[in-house]
């Protein structure tokens, strides 16, 4: 035994001491007990992992049984750790070590009570890791809902974390029930694969998947496959439920970066490749999944570059890189697919954390028309965003460009469409990261705030990130995963990698001549491709339309149907119709109480009477 | 010549006394007439716990009952200074249930009565000598001792009770 | 022609008639009457028909315990009448009234 469980219940601890007790700490006590668990959750997982390797199969861990019903269903708290699931510890568990670090600096001087809910904000961070920690580390697929669920839950009370703004509950509800939508999906999988396979473990699942018929694997698996789509589109802000995901940039910084970027919204990526071994049944499913994954690479990196608000930048090029993530695992290349994931989950998390630098630097200020010129003034800031940018844009050798390049080359292996689709994304990117990079540290500043550069807390760990973004890459995650989700597709084509790199720097010639050069250029375009651009800087009213077609619809039928006509018709009724019968008896029964004492006696002696008759009448006591 | 059956005609008269002083507890309206009836009745029975050999009793019954305990209520009643009742304005339910329900409960007792107990036995003064102060004395040491000291308990705890309750307010 | 004669003994079934008859006079004491103390009387008055009855079955058992029981039962009735009487004192005091049928909120 490795005690693996010890992972997920340092942050747990973590959650309940600050929690429970945080209203009477001092930050700085808040701070060690949040900080804390996690970095020694991280100690720990490298600890294992050190001592479990080399981790080529699974090494599961049971507990105990936590649900067992029938001969079928037997479901065990079991823990687990692959190679694929070591890759996600780290990244999970190490990144969010920054984060939380980064943190305690950025909500250092939240106004109002408790410092602006300083230990609330920590207990639901520590809650987050411990629920990510065990959706990463489940040994099957229920477990692994749980903290698909738990996350859900810690990201709706996080991005709702400034309860007081409209604005931020609305998202948080926004996000809650349109993950609803994929974890409907999700279950749904799981009770297939429990019907097709009668277990949810994985490694019983996997076993038995390549021995099926081939119209089961052609109508099972496939529909299983469809569904549990459904679930990482939900939660990983694929099109058609990406919508959350911008808005949830109303959270603060730190959730943005950790929650929205680096860790949750990757589990859908993270879940499709831990089912590999039933993708890999399901060609259907798997080119599903490819063009979802590309639509919405394509779809939210156009909208990404008209955004003003800089973290909404970054939050559609979340969901495009996320898309990426997908179109790897769509084509077959899970590793590619889980390199990005962890490439990604180093330049995007320094990306937010640089906004959050930003932003904090201007005191709140979020809009990029308000920004600029702000290289000499917050210098560490910028040089790190840089390092985000290049990575992002795929510069060579950056971490950004060996997963991308990975995933472009194994698009490329499927279909030459999805590549030359991928690379015109991938100049996008570089455009709109870019974009923002130029408008915020160079030309003239805008605003009206006084900035100054971030405390050590902040820069600190964008100083690791910047570092992790440009090298990150040297970490072979392909190479490491060989065992466990097989090799990726071969045939490295130099002209390939030419051509994206390319794409990307051609993204950042177009930025820095849009708003460096010539600033007077953007309102040119945006006036002779009116209609273009009101199309995509309204996010192609995909927002307008949901509330058009489906939550209107909703709504009404609610109000008229469900609550006027059959909650207040039949429930009200009902409710309404028990309390008269009740006073109507009662008010018979109350003549009864009216607290005359004769009347009691009287009463009283009438039941003597009928008891000394009953005895008669009975024959008496012989 | 047959005896005088003395026991049955003293019998008979405390009998109709106690009744008769019941009946005009019942009837009085002023509260301090239905007292005086009631140490009537008391001492009525007082002499008939002696036909029946109950000489402790009997002597207690006077001195507890008749004594102690109606000085006590005719001590409230001059305290309280009640008057007579106000007449009735309307036929309440306990009095228009009560009546008849009262002569059926009057009816049914009278029945298990003659019905259990056979008519042959009778009661005559000196009949029974267990009575003695000695020998409720004796029972009372012996057998019913824990009850006996119990009641202390009991009489001490009605003390307390009737203090607090009447004590006025400090304020 | 019906024999009316008295019997040498007094019958005990008579006593038992007549503690009936006490008894039944006490109810009808506390239903009718409304003077809380005239009330607390009759409570009284059926203390002391039941008495009379274990007296009655002490002389026909030939045992002493209907005494001890009468005793006893003296006792509570001198207890009872201490609270009672307070009681009695209290609810006048904050009612100004003896009425029983006014004290019928089972609450001050």
């Amino acid at each position: 035994m490795h005690q693996l469980w010890l992972i997920p219940a340092f942050p747990l601890l973590g959650f309940l001491i600050n929690g429970i007790f945080g209203k009477k700490f001092s930050k700085r006590a808040v701070s060690l007990f949040a900080v804390g668990s996690v970095l020694l959750s991280f100690l720990w997982v490298v600890k294992t992992l050190m001592a479990i390797s080399p981790l080529e199969t699974l090494y599961t861990e049971h507990y105990f049984t936590w649900i067992a019903s029938g001969a079928a269903l037997n479901i065990g708290f079991d823990l687990s750790v692959d190679r694929l699931t070591s890759v996600m510890l780290l990244v999970v568990t190490g990144i969010g070590s920054l984060i939380h670090i980064y943190a305690t600096g950025y909500m250092a001087h939240e106004p109002g009570p408790n410092h602006g809910g300083y230990y609330r904000f920590f207990s639901y961070l520590n809650l987050f890791m411990f629920f990510m920690l065990i959706l990463v580390l489940a040994a099957n697929y229920l477990l692994l809902f749980v903290g698909w669920e738990g996350v859900g839950l810690c990201s709706y009370l996080l991005i709702g974390f400034y309860f007081v703004k409209k604005s931020a509950t609305n998202a948080g509800i926004k996000a809650f029930v349109v993950n609803r939508i994929g974890d409907f999906g999700f279950s749904l999988a799981i009770f297939l694969i429990f019907i097709q396979f009668g277990s949810l473990d994985f490694q019983k699942v996997f076993a038995q998947a390549g021995g099926l018929a081939d119209e089961v694997q052609a109508g099972v698996i496939t529909a299983t496959c469809l569904l549990l789509m459904v679930g990482a589109a939900g939660k990983s802000a694929q099109v058609p439920l990406y919508v959350w995901l911008p808005d949830a940039m109303e959270g603060p910084t730190p959730v943005s970066a950790l929650i929205h970027a680096a860790t949750m919204v990757t589990a859908g990526v993270y879940m499709v490749a831990r089912s590999a071994p039933l993708f890999n049944h399901a060609p259907i499913a798997m080119e599903v999944v490819a063009v979802i994954g590309l639509l919405t690479a394509v779809m939210a990196a156009t909208i990404g570059m008209t955004q003003n608000d800089i973290k909404k930048v970054y939050a559609y090029s979340t969901v495009s890189q996320l898309g990426y993530m997908f179109l790897a695992c769509g084509v077959g290349a899970y590793s590619a697919g889980i390199y990005h994931v962890m490439t990604h989950a180093f330049f995007k998390a320094l990306l937010f954390l640089g906004a959050g630098s930003v932003i904090h630097a201007l005191q709140g200020e979020q809009d990029l028309r308000n920004m600029g010129g702000l290289r000499s003034k917050i210098p560490v800031t910028f040089l790190t965003l840089l390092c985000a940018s290049l990575a992002i844009a795929g510069f060579p050798y950056t971490s950004g460009f060996m997963s991308k390049d990975e995933i472009l080359v194994a698009a490329h292996h499927h279909s030459p469409a999805m590549f030359w689709i991928g690379v015109i994304t991938a100049s996008m990117t570089a455009f709109y990261v870019w974009r923002a990079l130029f408008l915020c540290f160079f030309g003239r500043y805008r605003g009206s705030a006084h900035p100054h550069e971030s405390p050590l807390v902040i820069t600190l760990p964008l100083g690791v990130l910047a570092l992790l973004s440009i090298l990150g890459g040297f970490f072979r995650v392909p190479v490491w995963l060989e065992p466990v989700l097989g090799k990726a597709p071969e045939g490295h084509d130099p002209a390939l990698v030419i051509i994206s790199v390319a794409a990307g720097l051609i993204g950042i010639f177009l930025a820095w001549l849009f708003y460096v050069a010539k600033p007077g250029l953007p309102d040119t375009f945006a006036r002779a491709l009116k209609g273009l651009y009101t199309l995509v800087y309204n996010k192609y009213f995909v927002d307008e339309a949901y509330d058009a077609v489906i939550i209107r619809p909703v709504v009404d039928g609610s109000r008229t149907v469900l609550w006027k006509g059959f909650d207040v018709g039949v429930v009200d009724g009902i409710v309404n119709g028990v309390g008269s019968v009740s006073r109507g008896v009662g008010g018979i029964l109350r003549t009864l109480q009216g607290g005359s004492i004769r009347n009691y006696a009287a009463l009283t002696l009438l039941g003597a009477v009928l008891v000394l008759a009953a005895v008669a009448f009975t024959g008496g006591a012989q | 010549m047959p005896s005088i059956p003395l026991d049955a005609i003293l019998f008979l008269v405390l009998a109709a006394i106690a009744v008769g002083s019941a009946i005009n507890l019942v009837v009085q309206t002023h509260p301090i007439n239905s007292a005086l009836s009631l140490v009537g009745v008391m001492i009525s029975l007082a002499v008939l716990y002696l036909l029946l050999g109950g000489e402790f009793i009997a002597a207690v019954q006077v001195i507890v009952y008749a004594g102690a305990i109606m000085v006590l209520f005719v001590f409230v009643i001059m305290l309280l200074n009640a008057g007579a009742e106000r007449p009735r304005t309307r036929l309440s339910f306990s009095v228009a249930a009560g009546v008849p329900v009262l002569l059926a409960f009057l009816s049914a007792a009278a029945y298990f009565i003659l019905k259990k107990v056979p008519p042959a036995e009778g009661v005559t003064f000196g009949g029974f000598t267990g009575g003695s102060p000695r020998a409720v004395g004796e029972a009372l040491f012996t057998r019913y001792l824990l009850p006996f000291e119990v009641t202390s308990i009991l009489i001490l705890i009605a003390i307390i009770g009737a203090i607090v309750l009447a004590m006025k307010e400090i304020d | 022609m019906p024999d009316f004669s008295l019997p040498a003994a007094v019958p005990i079934s008579w006593y038992l008639i007549l503690s009936a008859v006490l008894f039944t006079l006490g109810i009808a004491g506390f239903l009718l009457r409304r003077s809380i103390i005239t009330v607390f009387m009759s409570i009284e008055l059926m203390l002391n028909a039941v008495n009379l009855t274990f007296v009655t079955f002490s002389y026909k058992l030939k045992a002493v315990d209907g005494h001890i029981f009468t005793f006893f039962v003296m006792v509570v009735a001198a207890a009872e009448a201490a609270v009672g009487l307070a009681i009695i004192l209290t609810v006048f005091r904050n009612r100004s009234t003896l009425e029983i049928d006014e004290v019928n909120s089972l609450k001050l």
